[in-house]
């Protein structure tokens, strides 16, 4: 055998020393880069509170103030109304939405599947303005509220409806994902036993979808909570806790008591991640235990009425988002309905936000690209570099991902404010970043960090945990492992992660709404002027703008990814029978 | 094979100590590895076996000890500073690569010509059997035969030390037999100093030169395959590897012990007379009546039947003994002796115990 003469030379100190530096250096990196865009952002919002207006230090003055205020009492009690009516409203549809789609037979699932999601296409804006179409004073459909003893839709009820419209996809997300983990065995047994289906779906279905429908309840919450744009724009005169916030600082330019009432608004944001971070952890137990999954039958009725649900449910959704997109081609809603673009000409220039789309675009284009670059990096170098066994750097990895975690349970607009508070201090050295395009970048980054993480986390979990080792055996350094094997194979994840931070970016209004520039106005953004400048055609015109540039977007990742896959990716599709 | 037995030393560990927040996977762990040795970690799980190989591979770190190989000290030195290649149970085969990119794989690394990188390749893949194999996808291969391109990868850049992590264990029986024996063929073929992990005894039994037994983060015994199983120096060994019949007896004199009311003759080693001890005796450390009369022979018993486990070629009885009290002992017969001696529920049983065989150990 030619076995001995074949050995190579070992690698030099060099490149051992090089491959060290990468490894450790890319966790340090991303540490600072967390705690820097982050941590103190947050730090310096809660330093903040405990000023005055001019600077000194005040202790909780601040807070006493705020709580014994009326405007208190009526915002906190206002948000939670809105927040606890918008999760009664959003979560029991989503539910028989998902339970549709997994666990019966109807027709054409993945185009329901499909429709459900429009929202998240969309700003939260553009419910809003469509019921103000629907139900508003000039309302096509206003006597409809009228039969349900409304005066108006202003107020409550059309906050209500246009967020369960925005807020509808993710709990069908998480609905879906809670019924798609079923043992088909359970149904057996109870079929064995003559079960009644009602019981079968009391002490089978629901109890299984448990964590689910507790985790899509306190998304849904945590966001409603949360939400500014549709309180804004369909709010009227009911305050809650998010425009207090955007009063104090873009109104009154009261950082210091925007940052009292941020904090308030982190506090149930908090409380419901961590419930929801329990509850998941829970929900791991059950998945670990290997089951085989459930198969509906056909069941004539059954199908037939969730088939009309979900046929109306799609129908609602694609009112909503076909009113929007049909009061922004007309002149005058509803009394002159002739074709027109003059919203999206005349209308953008009018208000001076013709650069806004453009703005949004490149904002989106840099998240998409960055974020995702950098989501993947970080999540790969806590995960498979195995900085966990290192004695001078492992207190890094627990630290990196909680502060990964951490943007989940922070609201956008605490972090906006964080942001401000933070970057426009004359003493930060930073300070040059405020008012520029990278800003809202790297705000858009951190606030949608933690799903992408989590994607990124789970892509790299299912790869093997050898394959570092198995290089480092064969001498070759891990980065060349991670371009040549790492990347490759969990391709359609990073796509994920970038199509996410895309039309999050593009679709978003918290955290940049205090960032933002006459320079760098962005899509979103500016749907909020021109509804407040009365242009509610423009505004129309502006989200649909959004919500076809994040279609289009979405469309061509996919295209984008059926083409890698058919391309570089033959291995996926050569399975051994 | 004791002609070409290898004296050169390959690999050292003296005193290696590792510890898992206040667990201890392994405790002053001493080893020496020879040149061109097959050397087997066995042991049940959570004994520290992988941990072991793992520490000598340089992907855990120990906490205290050093590692020596081929007279260098690589106790501190990072896995890719390390000669050896390594072959773990998941095959860890680089899924969007074709086979032949993957036994490439540490070769293009060292900037070897195209040419001499297929002529590789070629080698290995002949050599694991699977020539033809090379455009296609590890997705494409069975589990045995990812296994060998596995195993070709860890062999490509002619690593002095081979260490094989379980790499058996994903396997079905039929396959896991096969793939023992080839490996064996390999590793004799090449000459390349190997140790494997695994918890099946009967794989280290088969294919190795010599056993390493572990328990609890401690060697319990090193020997070859035959000496371990026939001479155990502890009651771990002893029960973990092959099945033995383990009696409580106490000790009557010189190399005479009690068992319930009879009294068993084995080899003597000064044990107190009055202390209680285990017997330990393998199911075929038996003479039974086909082999001639047993009239006369020492450790003479009789038992009834009280079941009957069928294993292929051989039958294991479970034997309730008269005047054991109540301790029953498992019989190894032949599927002939079987027959022959009609073996069967409720029959009645003389055999003879082979007394030099049987192993006594002091209880604590």
């Amino acid at each position: 055998m030619s076995a001995v003469a074949q050995r190579g030379p070992l690698p030099r100190r060099l490149s051992l020393l090089t491959e060290a530096l990468v490894a450790r250096g890319g966790v340090v990196l991303l540490a600072i880069a967390l705690f820097l865009f982050l941590t103190v952002p947050l730090a310096s919002l809660l330093v903040r509170s405990l000023e005055s207006r001019s600077g000194e230090f005040v202790g909780v003055a601040n807070f006493v103030a705020y709580f014994s205020s009326p405007a208190f009492a009526n915002s906190a009690t206002n948000t939670l109304a809105f927040a606890a009516l918008t999760t009664l409203f959003t979560v029991p549809p989503a539910f028989l939405f998902a339970y549709a789609i997994q666990r019966s037979c109807i027709p054409l699932k993945g185009l329901w599947r499909n429709i459900a999601m429009i929202p998240i296409l969309a700003p939260s804006l553009l419910a809003a303005l469509s019921f103000i179409y629907l139900f508003g004073n000039q309302g096509w459909l206003k006597f409809v509220i009228e039969w349900f003893g409304l005066k108006t839709v202003y107020g409550l009820p059309g906050m209500v409806m246009a967020m369960s419209f925005a807020s509808f996809p993710h709990a069908v997300m998480i609905l879906l994902a809670g019924l798609a983990l079923s043992d088909a065995r359970l149904y057996e047994a109870a079929d064995s036993m003559a079960t009644p289906g009602w019981r079968k779906f009391l002490t089978i279905t629901l109890p299984g979808a448990r964590y689910g429908l507790i985790s899509a309840a306190l998304v849904v919450f945590t966001m409603a909570v949360s939400e500014f744009g549709v309180p804004k724009v369909i709010g009227g005169n009911y305050s809650v806790l998010a425009i207090d916030i955007y009063k104090q600082v873009v109104g009154q330019q009261n950082f210091s008591m925007g940052a009292v009432v941020g904090l308030v608004l982190l506090a149930p944001a908090v409380v419901a991640f961590a419930i929801d971070t329990a509850v998941r952890r829970r929900q791991k137990a059950l998945l670990t235990a290997r089951s085989v999954p459930y198969a509906p039958r056909p069941e004539r009725l059954r199908d037939l009425l969730l088939l009309l649900y979900v046929l109306a449910i799609s129908a609602v959704l694609l009112l909503v988002l076909g009113m929007a997109v049909f009061g922004s081609f007309v002149k005058v809603w509803p009394y002159n309905l002739s074709f027109t673009l003059n919203h999206y000409t005349y209308g953008f220039e009018e208000a001076g936000v013709d650069n806004a789309w453009g703005n949004s675009v490149v904002m989106a284009a840099w998240c998409a690209l960055a974020g995702a670059a950098v989501t993947f990096a970080g999540a790969y170098w806590l995960e498979k570099t195995g900085i966990e066994k290192s004695r001078v750097f492992g207190w890094l990895r627990p630290l990196a991902q909680m502060q990964a975690m951490m943007p989940m349970a922070v609201p956008g607009m605490v972090l906006g404010i964080g942001y401000i508070v933070f970057f426009n201090s004359p003493a930060n050295p930073l300070g040059f970043l405020y008012g520029t395009m990278a800003i809202l970048v790297l705000s858009t980054i951190v606030h949608f960090y933690s799903s992408s993480h989590l994607t990124a986390v789970t892509a790299l979990k299912q790869l093997d945990n050898e394959f570092e080792s198995v290089s480092a055996s064969l001498k070759v350094p891990f980065y060349k492992t991670f371009w040549r094997v790492t990347v490759p194979v969990c391709l359609p994840s990073l796509i994920d992660i970038s199509r996410y931070y895309f039309v999050n970016a593009m679709t978003t209004i918290s955290a940049v709404v205090f960032l933002y520039s006459p320079k760098t106005t962005l899509a979103a953004i500016s749907i909020l002027h021109l509804d407040e400048a009365g242009n509610v055609g423009a505004a129309a015109a502006m989200a649909t703008l959004i919500v076809a540039t994040s279609a289009v977007v979405t469309a061509v990742f996919f295209v984008i990814e059926w083409w890698l896959v058919v391309r570089t990716q033959a291995w996926r599709r050569t399975a051994r029978r | 094979m004791q002609l070409n037995k290898p004296t050169a030393e390959a690999l050292r560990l003296e005193g290696i100590h590792k510890v898992f927040g206040s667990f201890v996977a392994l405790q002053s762990v001493d080893l020496t590895i020879e040149r061109g040795e097959l050397v087997c970690f066995v042991g049940p799980s959570g004994c520290g076996k992988t941990t072991l190989l793992r520490i000598i591979a340089g992907l855990e770190t120990q906490t205290r000890g050093r590692v020596i190989q081929d007279g260098r000290d690589v106790s501190s030195a990072p896995p890719a500073a390390r000669d050896y290649g390594i072959v773990f149970q998941s095959y860890a085969l680089f899924p969007n690569l074709t086979i032949r990119d993957n036994v490439a794989y540490g070769l293009v690394n060292r900037r070897r010509g195209r040419a001499e990188i297929d002529a590789r390749v070629a080698e290995l893949l002949k050599l694991v059997g699977l020539a033809d194999s090379g455009p296609k996808y590890p997705a494409q291969l069975s589990g045995g035969q990812q296994q060998r391109i596995a195993l070709a990868r860890a062999l490509a850049t002619a690593p002095s030390l081979l260490l094989l992590d379980e790499p058996l264990s994903a396997l079905d029986a039929k396959e896991r037999e096969r793939l023992r024996g080839e490996i064996r063929l390999l590793q004799r073929r090449l000459g390349v100093t190997t140790i494997l992990v695994t918890h099946d005894q009967e794989e280290a039994l088969s294919m190795a030169d010599r056993v390493v037994v572990m328990n609890h983060g401690v060697i319990e015994q090193v020997g070859a395959p035959l000496e371990v199983y026939e001479r155990p120096t502890s009651p771990f060994v002893a029960d973990f590897i092959g099945k033995v019949n383990v009696l409580s007896a106490t000790c009557v004199g010189d190399g005479r012990y009690r068992v319930g009311r009879v009294e068993l003759a084995a080899g003597a080693n000064g044990i107190a007379q009055g202390r209680p001890v285990r017997l330990y005796l393998r199911p075929e450390d038996r003479v039974l009546a086909d082999s001639g009369p047993l009239e006369g022979r020492p450790n003479l018993l009789q038992g009834t039947v009280r079941s009957v486990d069928f294993l292929g070629t051989y039958c294991l009885a479970t034997i309730d003994v008269d005047g054991f009290d109540g301790q029953s002992m498992l019989v190894y017969f032949s599927l002939n002796q079987a027959l022959e001696l009609e073996v069967r529920e409720g029959a009645r049983i003389p055999f003879a115990l082979r007394g030099e065989r049987v192993r006594v150990f002091q209880l604590p």
